[in-house]
């Protein structure tokens, strides 16, 4: 199982837990399955459309990636509001 | 004790004082996040906030004490099928019944709660208009900014959207039109056709003991209704400027109407350099200005349409206003009078008192 990893905002709404092993093909399967099983994350990562928000930015393994990039089972995402969000 | 909860660019901040005295900020929440509009609900007593983090979207939360735990309210998400998502909450207002409440938001769209503000839905006429004929969006989006129920009658309620004008609905959101005859927007050629043209309405009210009669600031312009809203009239001669965001009403006098001019579209700020509210008691025949104890030379300010809000009524009428400096300006005496009720908040989007 991939491994998301949440700070801040997220991992306070996550009850605290900062690492969530989770089942999924892509980074954008494996934040729906989050979402899912942290009810209070629900709408916070992807909007109505399903779709990662704009000023969330998604790294796997380091690397910055998207909803769409396949993700192993050994891999570790990151979410990180980006710098771009607020003022 | 008067409770004012002040929407700002970075958290909600609850202040709390006697009229004519400096308040004191008893919480702060949601530190860091744009919260756009907030109401103390006075019949559950419930505070709610509408936050939009441009990190996690809009939410709107409630809480019995803005100080302590809040809880995120359920349903506020455009349907399915749409390539538009939420993207601001505007405006929160009670309705006429028990428990109603509705959501102003951007894009466009108006939430109801039947529950106090627990779970939300999307008002689908409504919706189906702006979808249906595309509605185009004012400077700062395509807000629904007004909600202003009809007393008595809780299936009446008025709309306001910036840029598309104002709706009625007769049965409770079921079926809405348009009400605008008579607005002439300057923004637009004088040949411009007049149905489905972008009408930045900024706020509007309604006369509380007089039902039929409303008022509205527009982007250029402010007008008079004495029709429920069906037609308009131009009322802005005798300001300074017919160009600003708020407007307010006293509930217990139907002629009256209280606005903040800014010198113009193109200039934001109180003209002149001093801070100044112009209060009508004659419908709009008339204005006086009302600045004794407001900033009265370099103070070019701006406030925003959310930023002003009133209570009580007649002689014990109290007028708050915020502006995007962060001060926040009160008077205890139906503008007779000003006194400053806090200084160096962040920017100031809404004001809201109980």
């Amino acid at each position: 199982m991939a491994v998301v990893c949440l700070r801040g905002q997220l991992k306070t709404l996550a009850g605290g837990q900062g690492e969530h092993r989770l089942e999924g093909a892509t980074v954008l399967a494996l934040l729906r399955a989050l979402e899912a099983e942290q009810a209070a994350l629900a709408g916070w990562i992807l909007d109505e459309r399903g779709a990662i928000r704009p000023h969330l930015n998604v790294f796997v393994n380091g690397a910055q990636s998207e909803g769409a990039a396949a993700v192993a089972p050994d891999d570790r995402i990151d979410l990180i509001p980006a710098i771009s969000g607020g003022a | 004790m008067t409770e004012i909860l002040v929407g700002t660019k970075k958290g909600l901040f609850a202040l709390e004082g006697e009229p004519g005295e400096p308040f004191e900020i008893t919480a702060r929440a949601f530190a860091g996040e744009p919260v756009e509009a907030a109401l103390r609900d006075r019949r559950s007593g419930r505070a709610l906030a509408g936050m939009t983090s441009p990190f996690y979207g809009p939410k709107i939360l409630l809480a019995d004490d803005p100080a302590g735990e809040w809880e995120q309210a359920e349903g506020l998400a455009l349907p399915d099928g749409q390539d538009r998502t939420l993207q601001r909450v505007w405006v929160i207002t009670a309705g006429d019944g028990d428990d109603t409440l509705y959501a102003g938001c951007d894009p466009g769209c108006l939430f109801t709660s039947r529950d106090g503000g627990a779970t939300w839905a999307l008002d689908e006429a409504l919706w189906e208009h702006n979808v249906r004929e595309s509605w185009k969006p004012g400077g700062g989006g395509l807000c629904l900014h007004s909600i202003v129920p009809w007393p008595g009658d809780p299936r009446r309620l008025t709309v306001a959207v910036s840029a598309a004008g104002v709706w009625h609905t007769d049965d409770d959101g079921a079926s809405w039109r348009r009400g605008n005859a008579g607005i002439a927007p300057r923004y637009l050629p004088d040949d411009a056709p007049t149905d489905d043209v972008p009408l930045c309405v900024h706020r509007l009210d309604r006369a509380a003991l007089q039902p039929e009669r409303m008022f509205m600031q527009f982007h250029g312009g402010v007008y008079r209704s004495d029709d429920a809203g069906a037609s308009w009239t131009g009322i802005g001669e005798g300001l300074p400027s017919d160009f600003g965001f708020p407007i307010v009403l006293d509930p217990a006098d139907p002629d009256s109407a209280y606005v903040i001019p800014l010198a113009a579209d193109m200039d934001r700020v109180t003209p002149d350099g001093r801070v100044r509210v112009y209060e009508t008691r004659d419908a709009g025949t008339t204005w006086a200005a009302r600045g004794d104890g407001l900033p009265g030379e370099h103070a070019y300010l701006t406030v925003l349409r959310r930023a002003f809000d009133t209570r009580g009524a007649g002689s014990q009428l109290e007028l708050y206003f915020g502006a995007t400096s962060g001060d926040l300006f009160g008077s205890a005496d139906a503008g007779a009078t000003w006194f400053e009720v806090a200084r160096r908040l962040p920017p100031i989007y809404s004001v809201t008192v109980s």
